[in-house]
């Protein structure tokens, strides 16, 4: 998308957030211009350079009267955009809360804890329980690949992985299957089984899950709880999944 | 002016929460100014009075849990789940993935080492729940506090805030699901 707009002939217009005015280039999203613009909109499911994907909905703000995602709504000029506002970040909230007691997030047993985007999250937004009763659901755990782990139990379907194995890694060794609560992570091989796919540790497919449903194996606590990520930061701080990303990937490269 | 009076309790928990509790070290004794404990294992007062705070720590898994949840409830003006398994259950809850008996089953009868193999069903011995919950599943809950354990820190946030007639919020950098 960013060689598009290099392409194309630079109109600089402008949208306002919360009372701030802020340039955007044409094709640009609302989540575009406002992370280029530092400016954070919560969101889960939203990477840049991804086609956006719009599931997540934590992204959601409101322009003038009506209520859009931001990750795949185009800005256009003039736009009047409220996004941290109490309102939606209570809406926020409760989406958080309904990840959370949907899936299997014991926060205390999962290696992904303090680098976690959705409990990041929901730090962010002041969770302090799950507030709908829990699912307990019973999800399927996929440890066949020698060094990679999928654990569904902590999936948000924020299709990440799909994106990036199709999208970066050119293979497409994930999908999403089923609708609504049956909705699952499957992998794509004769099996359906993490081993008999193409994955490799290389993949960005591998490391890039925001939960701890993809891990790779054998790294278990090599950076202590205390001093992880967001023990460390806010999710707020613009630019850190690619910190995220490239301190998880250097010791395999 | 009269203590405030906190009873607390641990159901379906490690008492990882009341360890924390007493990290706070010399910081209890300035504590122990305005505050006494009723029903508490720092106490071993087995019933629970009137209270003004009652502090949960732990998920429900058995029959007596939810006993002592009610009487915590009927007793206390303000209830707080404190840690992760009163909010949601936590690691014991993680048995909710299999059927009791499957349960019981290989920790009593199918488990590695296991002598004399049998299932315990003393009279004395709480039945337990199909599932494992969080306690406000069971009765209602005014504020939570997260962590496992939540720090002395939190703690110390917690009940300050209720103790200046505030109401309890949790910083950043006090708010930790670990």
């Amino acid at each position: 998308m960013s060689a598009d707009i290099k392409q194309s002939p630079i109109t600089k217009n402008t949208i306002t957030i919360d009372g701030q005015e802020i340039p955007f280039l044409a094709g640009q999203t609302i989540m575009d211009a406002a992370l280029a613009a530092g400016v954070y909109i919560p969101h889960l499911c939203h990477r840049q350079g991804f086609t956006p994907h719009g599931s997540c909905k934590l992204c959601v703000v409101d322009i003038a009267s009506r209520s859009a995602s931001a990750c795949t709504m185009p800005a256009v000029a003039g736009q009047q955009i409220s996004n941290n506002t109490p309102a939606l970040n209570e809406a926020r909230k409760t989406i958080t809360q309904m990840l959370f007691i949907e899936g299997n997030h014991i926060c205390p047993s999962c290696e992904k804890c303090g680098d976690c985007t959705l409990q990041a999250m929901a730090y962010h937004l002041g969770m302090l329980d799950g507030h709908f009763p829990q699912f307990f659901q019973r999800r399927e755990v996929d440890a066949s690949h020698p060094t990679v782990m999928l654990d569904r139990d902590r999936c948000i379907l924020c299709e990440l992985c799909v994106r990036a194995s199709r999208e970066v890694d050119g293979k497409n060794v994930f999908a999403i299957a089923g609708r609504g609560i049956n909705a699952h992570l499957v992998v794509n091989s004769a099996s359906g089984k993490l081993v008999d796919s193409d994955l490799e540790t290389s993949d960005m497919a591998a490391h890039i899950c925001p939960v701890g449903a993809i891990l790779i194996k054998e790294h278990g606590y090599e950076v202590p709880i205390g001093q992880r990520t967001f023990d460390l930061h806010q999710v707020s701080e613009i630019g850190l999944e690619k910190t995220i990303l490239t301190k998880v990937r250097q010791p395999d490269e | 002016m009269s203590k405030i009076r906190i009873a607390t309790t641990s159901l379906a928990g490690c008492f990882g929460c009341h360890m924390s509790f007493l990290d706070m070290d010399e910081r209890l004794v300035a504590l122990l100014e305005h505050v006494e404990f009723n029903r508490s294992p720092f106490t071993d007062i087995k019933h629970c009075g009137p209270c003004d705070i009652g502090l949960i720590e732990g998920g429900v898994c058995n029959v007596e849990n939810v006993h002592v949840l009610r009487e915590f409830r009927e007793n206390c003006k303000i209830l707080i789940a404190v840690g992760a398994c009163a909010i949601n259950g936590g690691v014991p809850a993680m048995r909710n993935h299999f059927n009791l008996r499957e349960c019981l089953e290989e920790a009593y009868v199918n488990g590695v080492g296991v002598e004399n193999p049998q299932i315990p069903n003393d009279v004395e011995l709480p039945l337990l729940l199909d599932k494992v919950h969080p306690i406000h599943d069971v009765v209602r809950v005014d504020y939570y506090l997260p962590g496992c354990p939540p720090s002395p820190d939190a703690f110390l946030k917690i009940l300050g805030d209720l103790l200046a007639d505030k109401e309890p919020s949790l910083p950043h950098n006090l708010l930790h699901y670990d």
